[in-house]
């Protein structure tokens, strides 16, 4: 059996599939998982920024793909958790430097020895997306409550549909804003999930908090801190594990007595 | 010039020889377009069809004798290499030889009195069904109806020569009646398609989101096209 290869993947390019995939991995790791995230974006490699494993990398997966080192050589541990390890991306070369089978073969390589195996994917849909998704035995798809990302995200699941593996695929809305989508400015949790018809594995809130943490490169679960965005990672970590951590928080704090009660009138009359 | 299809005047008719290579659909299309070209030349006439070694279906069969019908042609007889489509064609009683129909046209004359025969199966027309929701980047093209069973989300793409039903949330492009068939319609439980055309007409979705969304169906009247409650 071994490890989960989780893919992350999102359609459009900066709704936070990195900073995603790396606070998920701490998440995973403090939970006491044994997790590797592999970084295929080659080419633009962040994850290792990230993460704050950058000045550690000496062989990273195209050389591991085009036999220069061992798979272990190029696996950067990261020392602050206790089974976390990072395969970083090439930074010199492009996306067509590795394939698909490359990806399947690599994946097949670490199951034996980890209980998840997360793969950061590029943004868009070629070449470097099909990599991302080759190995994957599920799929979590990051988007942002705003109509592009939300256009994109579509795309992205008609075609993990169209791959005919008919792999689990589910939704993470990431920096959801409470009082925008209270004023109606933001697209609701439940607007995104009508038009996705996806499960929903987690809301992440909007916070500040993660933009210093990807710069200091100290992800946000790190430390266990109080932020709502680390929290809603935490708990999309246990959900992953199979607890069962109800979702809603976002969505219960939207509107008062008055407006839950006007929101119970307009679903009865429905 | 298309020689795919020949047309020739015989004892008992019109013998339409149709080549044995390309698509049947495209085939028959072309048939009607030239029936339809010549006005009510054909009107009345008894069509004896030469098929050579294609094979055909009952239905396909069927299809064509109701496009002939529809325009005043009778569908006599088929003339086929092809066991498959003389049995396709006897099940339709139609006749698979010229010689034959001399000596039953006869008898059929002799009892004219007696009321065509009702036929209790339908043959229906060609289409695609789908039964999933179309997400954005999808595309189906048809040269029948297309029904989709599940949502066509913004983005999605449906072409189709004749009809279009989404039993769900129809957001993407449709165009209906693609060849050119005004009478071609566009259903959906809600309809807020990006953009819709029938025929040569084009329209959008008007801005009115508060709408408690209701069937509707969309059609070309009156020189445009309008929605109205599907029932």
């Amino acid at each position: 059996m071994g490890a989960r290869v989780i893919t992350i993947t999102s359609g459009k390019g900066g709704v936070g599939k990195t900073t995603a995939t790396a606070n998920l991995a701490v998440a995973l790791a403090n939970l006491g998982k044994k997790v590797v995230c592999i970084d295929a974006d080659i080419g633009l490699r962040n994850l290792d920024v990230v993460m704050g494993l950058e000045n550690r990398i000496v062989y990273d997966l195209v050389d591991v793909v085009e036999g220069r080192c061992k798979l272990r050589q190029a696996m950067i541990k990261d020392k602050r958790v206790p089974d976390l390890y990072l395969l970083p991306a090439a930074q010199t070369r492009d996306k067509t430097a590795v394939s698909p089978q490359d990806m399947i073969a690599l994946a097949n390589q670490l199951r034996g020895d980890y209980d998840y195996i997360l793969i950061d994917s590029p943004a868009g849909i070629e070449w470097g997306f099909r990599n991302a998704l080759a190995p994957a035995d599920e799929v979590i798809i990051i988007t942002n409550p705003e109509a592009p990302a939300v256009r994109d995200a579509d795309r992205i699941i008609g075609l993990v549909e169209a791959e005919g593996r008919k792999i689990p695929t589910s939704l993470v809305i990431n920096r959801a804003k409470p009082d925008m989508i209270r004023r109606g400015d933001m697209l609701s949790v439940n607007d995104v999930l009508d038009i996705l018809s996806t499960p929903l594995l987690g809301v992440i809130p909007d916070d500040e908090q993660i933009i210093v943490s990807s710069n200091r490169g100290s992800p946000l679960t790190l430390d266990n801190q109080k932020s709502p965005a680390s929290e809603a990672i935490r708990d999309i970590a246990r959900r992953i594990t199979g607890a069962k951590v109800p979702i809603g928080e976002l969505e219960r704090k939207k509107g008062g007595l008055f407006r839950r009660l006007a929101r119970l009138f307009r679903r009865s009359r429905a | 010039m298309d020689d795919s299809i020949t047309l020739k005047g015989i004892k008992e008719g019109l013998l339409v020889t149709v080549k044995p290579d390309g698509r049947w659909s495209d085939l028959t299309g072309r048939l009607i377009t030239l029936i339809d070209g010549q006005g009510s030349f054909f009107r009345g006439a008894q069509v004896t069809l030469s098929l050579g070694p294609r094979e055909l279906r009952r239905h396909e069969l069927a299809n064509v004798r109701k496009q002939l019908e529809e325009r005043g042609v009778i569908l006599k007889a088929v003339l086929s290499d092809s066991d498959a489509t003389l049995d396709a064609a006897r099940k339709l009683e139609l006749r698979t030889t010229l010689h034959v129909t001399e000596l039953v046209e006869e008898q059929s004359e002799a009892l004219e009195l007696r009321p065509p025969p009702i036929d209790p199966e339908e043959y229906g027309s060609p289409g695609v069904m789908v039964k999933r929701t179309l997400r954005n980047g999808r595309t189906i093209h048809s040269d029948g109806h297309v029904v989709v069973v599940g949502d066509v989300n913004a983005g999605a793409v449906i072409v189709a020569e004749g009809d279009i039903i989404v039993w769900g949330r129809l957001r993407g492009i449709v165009h209906a009646g693609a060849g050119g068939d005004e009478s071609a319609v566009v259903c959906a439980l809600h309809l807020a398609p990006t953009q819709l055309r029938i025929a040569g007409y084009i329209t959008i979705s008007p801005d009115d989101k508060q709408r408690k969304p209701r069937p509707e169906k969309a059609l070309v009247r009156n020189g445009r096209i309008e929605a109205v409650a599907w029932e």
